[in-house]
């Protein structure tokens, strides 16, 4: 009998992706099976301050921000939704935390964590890679580390964010069912960085 | 393509909303007391000026809110936003 195994959204693309990063340039990957829980809850109630001791951190209430909070990480999504990453395999423990801090109030906390997969654009051409599919100011002055953003790329929806870090790093959160045809797209959008010498 | 101001997102492309509709449509006070014709022309019948047009939008593929703002049906201008961020709706 075959083995049952998990196989993440991009895994068949992860060939195509590696062929199409140039180093030093723009480098294209999946990140597998991060942990991804949806919260939702009044920003203004009290379960908001509980949930911010919880985790660390007090939830990011401006628009297209994020926080850090130990080694989870908090994306506003919403007036009232957030998502909370982190590592594989932390949901359960994450999802506990934060219905526990809940206390009953009225609120959601999901296991959303098959529902995207995310893929990292990492090089000094990340924002221009990521402009041919995306019309966002991806400059750092107007999209620093930290920012985030819920948006479309190559009419598809995402959430992008920008990690901390000298050289340019984001995620791209794509929902598991476009993952696919979007790293086609990232393909064919990388393969004009494959000539270095053209770039100088 | 019109960029529109989302109260949450700042300004965004046209193709990431979905128009909602005039906005400012109550819900009639009573609906059983209304007559047939009264009722069709709540569901029904819309303004359609030429000009200024208060209307909802849905900030689709970002946020997910609803909000309305003032557009010139006639230059594509956004005149103003009459809805504050609402969490609720």
């Amino acid at each position: 009998m075959a083995e049952i195994r998990g196989e993440s959204p991009l895994a068949p693309r992860a060939k195509l992706l590696a062929e199409a990063s140039v180093p030093d340039v723009l480098e294209l990957g999946e990140i597998p099976f991060l942990t991804q829980v949806a919260l939702r809850l009044d920003p203004e109630g009290a379960e908001a301050a509980r949930v911010g001791a919880a985790l660390g951190a007090p939830l990011p209430l401006a628009p297209g921000t994020s926080v850090v909070a130990g080694d989870l990480l908090v994306l506003w999504m919403g007036p009232d939704e957030w998502l909370v990453m982190g590592e594989q395999g932390r949901a359960p423990e994450v999802v506990s935390a934060l219905t526990r801090s809940l206390e009953g109030e009225h609120g959601a906390v999901v296991d959303v964590s098959g529902q995207r997969t995310t893929l990292e654009v990492a090089g000094p051409r990340a924002e221009e890679f990521l402009n041919k599919g995306c019309p966002l100011d991806l400059h750092p002055f107007s999209f620093g580390p930290g920012r985030c953003a819920q948006t479309l790329l190559a009419r598809t929806e995402v959430a992008l964010l920008r990690r901390h870090g000298t050289t340019p790093v984001f995620w791209v959160l794509v929902r598991s069912s476009f993952a696919r045809h979007l790293a086609g797209w990232a393909a064919d959008a990388a393969a004009e960085y494959g000539a270095r010498d053209t770039l100088a | 393509m019109m960029s529109i101001p989302c109260p949450w997102c700042g300004p965004r492309d046209e193709i990431e909303f979905h128009y909602g509709g005039q906005a400012g449509v109550a819900y009639p006070q009573d609906p059983h007391t209304l007559t047939d014709e009264d009722w069709a022309q709540f569901l029904f019948f819309r303004d359609n000026p030429r000009g200024a047009f208060g209307e909802r939008w849905l900030h689709a593929a970002g946020c997910r809110r609803w909000f309305s703002l003032r557009r010139d049906t006639v230059t594509n201008r956004i005149l103003d936003r009459h809805d504050t961020r609402t969490v609720g709706q």
